[in-house]
């Protein structure tokens, strides 16, 4: 019944995140349904389903950010080493903020209220903004910035934050081709370098290119596996059979789990 | 000329000590909220401040029916009740489905007409205009201490925990998803305010304590995009509109309070038209650059 980080890690040595029977629900409707499976230590994960899938709520569950109604979810990392992209509209870019300072938040962590910014941290923004594509644009106010540039300062302040688990959610929304292929190089990195990544995605051919697990989610599970197993022709077709199936008389669900 | 200047701007200061408390009280709210007002822009919450000021309004009540025109009582049941109002809004949001605006309208009209309705059956009107509006040239030696050590506290607490509130006005999510408690952030930022308006219901009157607060900070946000710079040029403009205010009512006999409220009132008007952001910026269209 609750989110568990740290101590049972022990158990689940070569697992970033258990799911046990997960549910997660608004006003009683699951938008997360009885979903269990576990997402390896260092593997990379598309998020995949049609809208209203639960795809937000099972990132935000994971960080706590919405309640568990029922089943667990197990952690294998320290809160401080996960980093969390919202999607976009959640977010106020006319802030009065400067670029690098939206990336100096990065680390808040490990900073705090307090802790001075060193010349190393700063130095590091930069670095993160260069490896972005956004050189120069230290001092610009965020304001200023396109959608997509804007997302690319996200994606630097991820860098920051040195996370060993990085969820996205829906980070290549309304972002255009040569920018999604800077952040997919950024992503293939962390997995290179033995971080996990599961990211909320709609792309179907980039997932199939460039993404080597998937979770194909409608409120239930419907797949979970390598790209390949997973988004066959079937499980499409299944997928579009559940959209959009909401019944304000659902019964009451007591099964279990067994679905 | 340099001696009719001093008989205008000097004079009424140095001659009156009531005008010097005055000021010092004045110069006190002008550096304390303005700054206040500028998080409460960013937080979409403009007219947040108006509406706790309402909800000061039966805690003064309750301290005016126990003790009289007793600044300390009065000011401690202000205190308390928008603590109250602002706990319980902040309660209702996160317990129910309703959004924290929503929330605190539904509890600080009720706060209001309780005011009103205790000040009211016990007090005469006289009694009730003063507190409504407030008398900056009654301000005493402990009404002045009252108002710079709120200010001091305001401005403490304001530089121990910057970082953390701008974060939760900004990306509240990033903040939550850290792990941080976010609601900590904007409970002591309204208390902030409600002590705010606590300082300042004396010398301006509740109704007007949230002009000092919004209107110089609203005027800020036109001259600059820097936030540090939009902090300084509020504190200035306020100081300018006090200076001004009290000027004004000492020369022309007008209500202090309100005459400080219009001053900042010109001085956003000034900036409305001449500022950065301002109108005749717009008007005046530079021809674009090359790219």
């Amino acid at each position: 019944m609750s989110a568990t980080t740290g101590g049972e890690v022990d158990a689940m040595a070569g697992t970033m995140i258990s799911l046990h029977d997960l549910t997660v629900s608004y006003r009683r409707h699951p938008a997360v349904h009885h979903l269990s499976g576990s997402f390896a230590r260092g593997s990379l994960t598309a998020l995949v389903g049609p809208n209203g899938a639960g795809k937000s709520s099972l990132l935000k569950s994971l960080l706590g950010l919405v309640p568990i109604e029922h089943g667990s979810v197990l952690l294998g990392v320290e809160r401080q080493h996960i980093a969390y992209l919202p999607q976009r509209s959640e977010i106020d870019r006319s802030f009065p903020l400067s670029v690098l300072d939206c990336v100096l938040l990065g680390h808040w962590q490990r900073n705090g209220l307090h802790a001075g910014i060193s010349a190393e941290a700063r130095q590091a923004a930069v670095q993160a903004l260069a490896t972005v594509g956004l050189a120069g644009f230290e001092e610009r106010a965020l304001g200023t910035l396109s959608g997509g540039q804007f997302q690319r300062v996200l994606f630097a302040r991820i860098l920051l934050q040195d996370a060993q688990l990085i969820l996205l959610d829906e980070p290549f929304a309304a972002v255009d081709e040569p920018t999604i292929d800077a952040l997919m190089t950024l992503i293939l990195r962390w997995q290179a370098e033995g971080r996990t990544t599961i990211a909320v995605l709609h792309d179907f051919d980039l997932v199939r290119g460039r993404f080597p697990q998937t979770l194909l989610l409608a409120r239930k599970l419907l797949a979970w596996g390598t790209t390949a197993e997973v988004l066959t022709l079937e499980n499409m077709r299944r997928m579009r059979a559940t959209v959009a199936a909401w019944d304000e008389h659902a019964p009451v669900c007591n099964t279990e789990g067994e679905d | 000329m340099l001696a009719h200047l001093y008989a205008i701007l000097i004079v009424p200061f140095a001659e009156n000590p009531f005008m010097r408390r005055a000021l010092a009280g004045a110069l006190a709210l002008s550096v304390a909220s303005p700054p206040l007002g500028i998080l409460l822009t960013l937080r979409r919450m403009s007219l947040f401040g108006d509406a706790l000021s309402h909800a000061v309004l039966p805690g003064v009540a309750v301290g005016f029916l126990l003790c009289g025109l007793s600044l300390p009582a009065m000011s401690i049941g202000g205190l308390v009740a928008g603590m109250l109002v602002v706990a319980l809004a902040g309660w209702i949001s996160r317990r129910t489905q309703l959004r924290e605006d929503a929330s605190l309208a539904a509890t600080y009209l009720v706060a209001l007409a309780l005011g009103v309705m205790l000040i009211s059956a016990q007090g005469t009107q006289v009694d009730l205009l003063h507190i409504l509006f407030g008398n900056v040239l009654a301000v005493d030696q402990d009404g002045l201490l009252l108002i710079a050590g709120i200010a001091t506290l305001i401005l403490v607490l304001l530089a121990t925990l910057y970082r953390g509130l701008l974060l939760e006005t900004f990306d509240p999510l990033f903040l939550a998803a850290c792990g941080g408690r976010g609601w900590l952030y904007q409970q002591a930022f309204l208390l902030m305010v409600v002590l705010n308006l606590v300082a300042a219901f004396q010398t301006l009157g509740t109704l007007m304590a949230v002009g000092l607060m919004m209107i110089p900070a609203v005027a800020a946000r036109l001259w600059s995009e820097r936030l540090g710079v939009q902090f300084v040029v509020g504190v200035a403009l306020a100081v300018l509109a006090s200076v001004a205010g009290l000027l004004l009512s000492y020369h022309f006999d007008l209500s202090s309070g309100p005459a400080i409220i219009v001053s900042a009132g010109v001085v956003y008007g000034v900036s409305v038209l001449v500022a950065p952001g301002g109108w005749l910026r717009q008007l005046m269209q530079r021809p674009h650059l090359r790219g």
